[in-house]
């Protein structure tokens, strides 16, 4: 089981959250221009990092708000040195 | 015409509550029909100053804060969102002073008053019985008077309220479809302070 710190509820249960997957995928500027290829690249092509990983987070059974967390993927250990904003976005 | 008449979610778990509860050690009641209403609204805004006047205190801004009025209780559910907790019959005249005092600004007020009803939990057992189900820390000085959490307990999304530390009191707030199963559960958590 994981403690996860939500930013505003601090540190919970793994249980009360939903993982959001990669962080900071941006939509692409102009949908109408971007091929198939890299539209389906968009949806669907996440990086699988081993180490670590900047991923979204929700905290669902919590306040229900969006979060970035930086987490190695090998060890589960979540790094704490984000400001509030980095964290918050 | 048939006469209309509202029946709590727990209507059919007052005798189980009841019997659970063991004087001077634990009680267990359902407290129903309370008005509800979610609140969404920048905490920075000037209409979140208005509507703290209208309703008489400053809206919480501390994760799991509560603030009382005599007739409110307002829990923090999240940095732009509270619950307001009145009593039977008033939610909407809340719902009319919230939304008049948003006015045009961004935001939304919502009656929940169906949404979750109310398990009182009191007596010196209750933080040991909550903890069964809990992964909190309800210790008094991690959770103490008018602190709220949004929670799981025995598995069910609640949320959690400290209503006093020194007499130890507790609503649990759960949704309605969900309030048998978790009255159930409660009562099975509380069988052995039965004598
Ligand atoms: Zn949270």
């Amino acid at each position: 089981m994981m403690l996860i710190p939500c930013p505003w509820c601090g540190p919970r249960n793994e249980t009360e959250f939903h993982y959001g997957g990669q962080a900071d995928v941006s939509y692409p500027a102009d949908p109408q221009a971007v091929s198939d290829v890299d539209w389906a690249r968009f949806l669907f092509f996440r990086a699988n990092t081993k180490g670590i990983f900047t991923e979204r987070w929700n905290h669902q059974a919590g306040c229900r708000r969006w979060f970035t967390v930086r987490r190695d993927t090998t060890t589960n250990e979540i790094f704490h040195d984000d400001s509030h904003e980095a964290v918050t976005r | 015409m048939a006469e209309l008449h509202g029946e709590s979610p727990l209507v059919t778990r007052a005798e189980t509550l009841a019997g659970s509860s063991v004087p001077g050690v634990l009680h267990l009641s359902e407290v129903a029909f309370t008005a509800q209403v979610t609140l969404r609204v920048d905490p920075k805004s000037p209409a979140a100053e208005r509507i703290g006047t209208a309703v008489g205190t400053m809206l919480p801004n501390q994760p799991g804060q509560v603030a009382r009025t005599e007739r409110l209780q307002i829990l923090w559910m999240g940095p732009d969102e509270w619950l307001l907790i009145g009593p039977e019959g008033g939610a909407e005249q809340l719902q009319a002073t919230l939304t008049e005092a948003l006015g045009e600004e961004h935001g939304s007020v919502v009656d929940v008053s169906g949404h979750r009803t109310i398990v009182e939990v009191t007596g010196p057992k209750s933080r040991e019985l909550l903890a069964k189900g809990c992964a909190l820390d309800l210790h008094r000085r991690s959770f103490a008077s008018d602190q709220c959490a949004q929670t799981l307990l025995a598995r069910t999304g609640v949320v959690l309220l400290c209503r006093d530390v020194e007499q130890p009191s507790f609503w649990i707030f759960v949704r309605s479809s969900f309030a048998r199963y978790l009255a159930d559960w409660l009562a099975d958590a509380a069988a052995e302070y039965r004598v």
